[in-house]
């Protein structure tokens, strides 16, 4: 798939503008990483420390928008070209948004208390670990352009989505039966639902990557199910 | 490229050279200066031309497969980065990170914010990346600079490392758990037992003592297992220097155990010359000991625990020992010999077991030289079996 651009200014503008995606993929990746361990282990610096690198993540997007814009206007890209372009402004902002779902959590975390009560404390983190991984292989497939995996990864928001759920059922069965917690409950309930968030856009950006490398949608859920 | 272009200085002289005999023999001067643009015309019509360029040897291109020779084989993945971009990536790198990455930016690999710090840094550095290849992973990143534009990124892989440091720290927490654990009990009765004043009746005042006594048992067995664990452990790399004779002291193990189980719950199949073996003799008798009592205690209490030990092959002799019980199921097989690992906690603890039998025997066997196998099947039974090479 690499093959080089006869401009070489091009080439260079298109690499780094995959690097400046792949930055943000990595920076999203660990936002969630730490927004969880600080949940679990209720460390406000680790907190702080993703709410401060979120700002880091909004500047590239702009940066990756600016890029963009000036490779359309001036390089006039086309075909798989123009598409990578297109997809990289997209998935610039999926990355963003997971960014600023794991700062949700980072917020929730620092008001969660008595933490040791709640079950889905246990859940939530394998749950994390799921999404983390989605995250984590859809860059890997956007580096790699690989259409298949992006597809795989697809198919894992459903697990996601089952843990989601399961942690809200367990959740509101503890609302009901420690009425003074509900506060803290409520906070974990958010959490749960910002990572079933993150498991969505994963998959938004894996369906971007099928499409930069193939041209083809992976819209609808239906669709998929029964190709 | 003006230097390298050759003038036919020599066909241009023998050109002027016939132009002037010409002259000289009474030739038209048309006709010769005619004759004379023509050849001249012809000489470099004739050169050949942009040849140089071809001829000229490509540095660049002997300078890349020289890296590329020189990278290549090296065990450690390595990534060469020229500005921002990857030119270069051994095979060991590739297979780690895809076969994609040459030619990307160099972010497209090191995309975690560590990294990205490490490749912004001005200088030679090392950072230590978590989930670098996803799940638990753990990776150290050190970049070294090669010249002025390019940087050699060096990757090594600390997973096993933290695993083991892991395991290590779980070992500490599981063995202060389980020494915790018949603690509580007994100081929760004895601390009743004084509550009470002497005011307890005498039946219950027994019952007391005798919990008390069966969970400092249970301490003394944990602590002597640990004990031969780490001592089992700290002798694993010296090769034992007794010779024993396994045949006998299998022998004499299972005659202890039928002792202590009841007649007819051993069964011993054993030769009768003797099978000479460089050997610890106490670790020995704890390998079949261990082993023993693990079928007498989740095998089925009607059927006999079968010993047997035999030659199989020449240089080699297994002991195996068998039971009929509700066996194991495989998910758990690869598990059994690591510490404290229970397949089922409540009845192994309740028959006393302290989650290291199997350890020890492990690294027993694996002092003598020898190979352990467990094989079993679900409602059938369990056969653990040892190799070992006799001395002849």
């Amino acid at each position: 798939m690499a093959q080089e651009h006869t401009v070489k200014a091009f080439d260079d503008d298109i690499t780094r503008l995959r690097g400046l995606i792949a930055e943000m993929g990595g920076l999203a990746e660990v936002a969630l990483t730490d927004a969880i361990e600080a949940l679990v282990k209720g460390s406000e610096d680790l907190a702080r420390g993703v709410i401060a690198r979120d700002k880091k993540l909004d500047v590239l997007e702009a940066e990756v928008d600016k890029l963009a814009v000036r490779i359309i206007a001036l390089r006039a890209p086309m075909a798989d070209d123009l598409r990578e372009v297109i997809a990289a402004m997209k998935i610039c902002g999926v990355l963003e948004r997971i960014g600023d779902y794991s700062k949700n959590i980072a917020k929730s975390a620092m008001k969660v208390e008595q933490r040791r009560k709640f079950e889905p404390l246990t859940l939530i983190p394998a749950m994390a670990d799921l999404a983390g991984q989605m995250v984590h292989d859809v860059m890997t497939a956007y580096a790699a352009r690989d259409a298949v995996l992006a597809a795989e990864i697809i198919a894992r928001d459903d697990k996601v989505d089952a843990f989601y759920d399961s942690i809200f059922r367990n959740l509101v069965s503890h609302m009901m039966e420690n009425p003074a917690s509900i506060t803290s409950a409520a906070e974990l309930l958010f959490v749960a639902r910002n990572i079933e968030r993150i498991g969505d856009h994963a998959t938004n950006v894996a369906e971007m990557v099928h499409y930069a490398a193939t041209g083809i949608y992976l819209t609808d859920r239906d669709d998929r199910k029964n190709a | 490229m003006d230097h390298r272009r050759k003038h036919p200085w020599a066909g241009l002289g023998i050109a002027l050279a016939t132009a002037a005999g010409m002259l000289a023999s009474g030739a038209e001067p048309w006709l010769t200066l005619t004759v004379l643009v023509l050849w001249t015309g012809s000489l470099w019509l004739l050169l050949p031309d942009p040849a140089p360029f071809a001829a000229e040897p490509d540095f660049a291109g002997a300078a890349a497969t020289a890296r590329r020779d020189l990278l290549g084989p090296v065990g450690t993945p390595l990534v060469l980065i020229e500005g921002q971009r990857i030119v270069e990536a051994n095979q060991a790198a590739r297979s780690v990170l895809g076969a994609h990455i040459l030619g990307q930016d160099a972010r497209i690999v090191l995309r975690h914010p560590e990294a990205i710090r490490l490749l912004d840094l001005g200088d030679d550095g090392t950072v230590t990346i978590p989930g670098f290849t996803g799940g638990r992973s753990l990776w150290q990143l050190t970049r070294r600079r090669v010249d002025e534009t390019r940087w050699l990124i060096e990757l090594r892989d600390r997973t096993t490392e933290a695993d083991v440091s892991r395991a290590h720290t779980d070992f500490v927490a599981n063995a202060s758990h389980e020494l915790r654990t018949p603690l509580a009990a007994i100081i929760g009765y004895i601390e009743t037992l004084i509550d009470a004043g002497g005011k307890v009746d005498p039946a219950t005042s027994l019952r007391f003592h005798e919990t008390v006594l069966r969970e400092a048992r249970r301490m003394q067995v944990l602590v002597s297992d640990l004990m031969s664990l780490s001592q089992v452990e700290a002798e694993k790399h010296d090769l034992p220097d007794e010779t024993v004779d396994l045949a006998r002291l299998i022998e004499r193990v299972a005659g202890e155990a039928t002792a202590l189980a009841g007649k007819g719950r051993v069964e011993v199949t054993v030769p009768d010359a003797p099978v000479n073996l460089r050997g610890d003799r106490a670790q020995l008798e704890q390998l079949v000991r261990n082993l023993i009592d693990n079928a007498l205690k989740y095998g089925d209490a009607q059927a006999p625990v079968r010993v047997t030990l035999q030659a199989e092959g020449p240089g080699s002799v297994r002991l195996a020992v068998a039971d009929n019980g509700a066996g194991i199921a495989p998910e758990h097989l690869p598990h059994l010999t690591r510490r404290f690992y229970r397949t089922d906690p409540g009845r192994s603890r309740a028959a006393g077991g302290t989650g290291l039998g199997l350890a020890i025997v492990k690294h027993i066997v694996e002092r003598h030289r020898g190979q352990l196998d467990i094989a079993s099947t679900l409602g059938v039974g369990t056969t653990v079996s040892a190799r070992f090479s006799p001395v002849s």
